[in-house]
């Protein structure tokens, strides 16, 4: 505890850095997964391959990806953007089924009308399907945003720091606290996550809620 | 006017769904498409706005081919409504209303009191504009799907068996409802039922459709059920056509008898009085109009709302025949009960007086 209390300033930073690490890749891969999977469900065809490819992503090892990243990309080994990049690929393997199964949800009597009333593709997609979509997107989101807070600290192993960087901090040194610090923060931050995509989701879903409320 | 021309619509799985139509449904009518279930009804009004393409033939509405035309901008200017609804579960009730004006670029204080006065039109409380469409019963979604089909006022309003998914007594009110509105709009309407009785009760013409999509007969609803022209026909408009052709026969005078009454709240005695030695004696309220029938035998105290006999239809003086032969059927007097305009009792009539009239000057003949 007294460890805590003389690192406050230095924690808060590898906390703020960890929820950039993880935040930003839950964005970037949110613009990815949904034309991915707009496609998936405007095409029933491209549905399997779609979804099996980008859910392979997932079983590659999170060490494996950060390693690999900078010979993909040309970054150096300890750029934080190996991280962003790697994140981005889990969180799309997660979100494009979720996506293109969101939006098959949408029942087709409401497409159907739409069309009737003349909205062309493109404002059905973005007025209609995408917000019946959101219930089920947020859901995806909220798992992913979790997968990546928890797989930031494996950037430690390469040099990135972030709350991870407690857990070899410690290990290296014998030393509880820090472990137990990160731990925390680490729960701490994955649940600040999943508490704002669900008011997010919320916000953007009065509908749902208003249900039976006769 | 809608004009179909040779229009055959065969799926990519070969299903010839529509074959051959050909048809005109005149400008400010309401055309019925009817038949059994998969005879090309849905793919036929779909053709229309062109959400389904034909395979050939041709499509004009007033004279312009559907086909040269932009499908978005044809289909804004085309009211449709479906069975379901259809409604955004994402949006008020009022936005919903509002789509169509909308996407015409109408500002937005204008498509909102425009929505709102529709709302009301259509029988609904104002206070419901605020919800969303889950939130509202069956019955009512329906009302609010044909507001939102009428918006932006369209000329050609398509209906897909937009009551059939209610309870039969909604489903009735819907019906009159629609008429009463389609009688000051004046809409160019293609409605499609699976339901003949609905169709007689909404035509001013019937197409019956085959499976395969062909046209089996195109008649006023009162020609096809007094000359159906062959045996589909015959048979998908049922047995009782004959009872259902009176809904259209000219009403004769009918001879009304005097019917003693009592009011509603009067004594056992008065009513026995009134009732001169008959079973059965009709009850009347302040305002004159027939309530139910009682058995002044059986009462007791005074005529009360629960000693009613309430199974008794009441028919109006000048309606239909077919009304005032179910008036006299169903009374427990098998006396029909006859009100005027303002629903006040006009008098009694026998059933088989009402039989007379129809052998007299009543429909049918070959
Ligand atoms: N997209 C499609 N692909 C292949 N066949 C279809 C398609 N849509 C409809 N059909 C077939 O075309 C025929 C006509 O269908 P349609 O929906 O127009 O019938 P309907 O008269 O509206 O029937 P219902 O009363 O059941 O609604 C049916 O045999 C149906 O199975
Ligand atoms: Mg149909």
């Amino acid at each position: 505890m007294t460890w805590f209390l003389d690192h406050v300033p230095q924690v808060w930073s590898l906390l703020v850095t960890h929820a950039v690490l993880a935040a930003l890749p839950l964005l970037l891969g949110l613009l990815v997964a949904v034309p991915l999977g707009w496609l998936a469900r405007r095409y029933p065809r491209l549905y399997p391959p779609v979804v099996a490819v980008t859910g392979l992503l997932y079983t590659i090892p999170s060490l494996a990806l950060f390693i690999l990243m900078p010979l993909v990309i040309g970054t150096g080994i300890l750029d934080p953007r190996n991280v962003v990049v790697a994140l981005t690929l889990y969180t799309v393997a997660l979100l494009v089924r979720t996506v293109a199964d969101g939006l098959a949800a949408v029942p087709d009597h409401v497409l159907q009308a739409a069309t009737a009333m003349g909205i062309g593709p493109l404002r059905r997609f973005l007025a209609v399907e995408l917000p019946l979509a959101v219930p089920v997107i947020a859901s995806g989101l909220r798992v992913a945003a979790v997968s990546n807070v928890s797989i930031v600290s494996v950037a430690a192993l390469i040099g990135v720091p972030q709350l991870g960087s407690l857990f070899t901090d410690g290990f290296a040194r014998a030393f509880l606290d820090p472990i137990v610090v990160g731990i925390v923060a680490s729960v701490l931050l994955a649940a600040a996550f999943d508490l704002a995509i669900l008011a997010g989701s919320r916000a953007l879903t009065p509908w749902v809620r208003a249900r039976g409320a006769r | 006017m809608i004009t179909f021309t040779d229009v055959t619509k065969v799926y990519p799985d070969g299903t010839i769904a529509v074959g051959g139509l050909s048809l005109t449904a005149p400008t400010g009518r309401i055309t019925v498409l009817v038949g059994p279930s998969g005879c090309g009804k849905t793919t036929s009004l779909r053709m229309i706005n062109r959400m389904i393409e034909p395979t050939s033939g041709s499509i004009a509405i007033d004279g312009r081919d559907t086909a040269t035309l932009n499908a978005t901008e044809l289909r804004r200017g085309i009211g449709y409504v479906i069975q379901s609804g259809g409604l955004f579960p994402h949006r008020t009730i009022l936005d919903n209303i509002a789509t169509v004006p909308l996407l015409l670029g109408w500002d937005k204080r204008r498509a909102r009191a425009t929505a709102l006065d529709l709302l009301e039109r259509m029988g609904l409380d104002p206070a419901l504009a605020r919800r969303y469409p889950n939130q509202l019963s069956g019955g009512q979604q329906q009302r609010v799907g044909v507001a939102r089909a009428l918006a932006a006022d369209p000329p050609v309003m398509l209906m897909d068996e937009p009551f059939s998914a209610v309870d039969p007594q909604v489903r009735d009110q819907l019906q009159d409802e629609f008429l009463r509105l389609q009688a000051e709009l004046g809409k160019t309407i293609v409605f499609v039922t699976h339901d003949i009785d609905e169709a007689v009760k909404l035509g001013d013409q019937i197409a019956v459709l085959r499976v395969g999509g062909t046209l089996a007969q195109l008649a006023s609803p009162d020609r096809l059920l007094a000359d159906p022209a062959d045996d589909f026909v015959a048979d998908f408009l049922g047995r009782d056509r004959g009872y259902r052709g009176l809904a259209f026969a000219p009403a004769p005078a009918l001879p009304l008898r005097r019917e003693p009454t009592v009011l509603l709240g009067s004594t056992a005695d008065a009513a026995r009085a009134a009732a001169a030695g008959e079973t059965w004696l009709l009850v009347v309220d302040a305002a004159g109009a027939p309530v139910g029938w009682v058995e002044p035998d059986r009462l007791a105290g005074v005529v009360t709302a629960s000693d009613l006999h309430r199974g008794g239809t009441v028919a109006r003086v000048g309606g239909s025949l077919r009304a005032a032969l179910d008036a006299a059927l169903s009374a427990p007097s098998r006396r029909g009960v006859l009100v005027d305009e303002s629903g006040r009792l006009a008098g009694t009539v026998r059933a088989h007086e009402v039989l007379e009239a129809i052998e007299r000057e009543g429909p049918g003949g070959p």
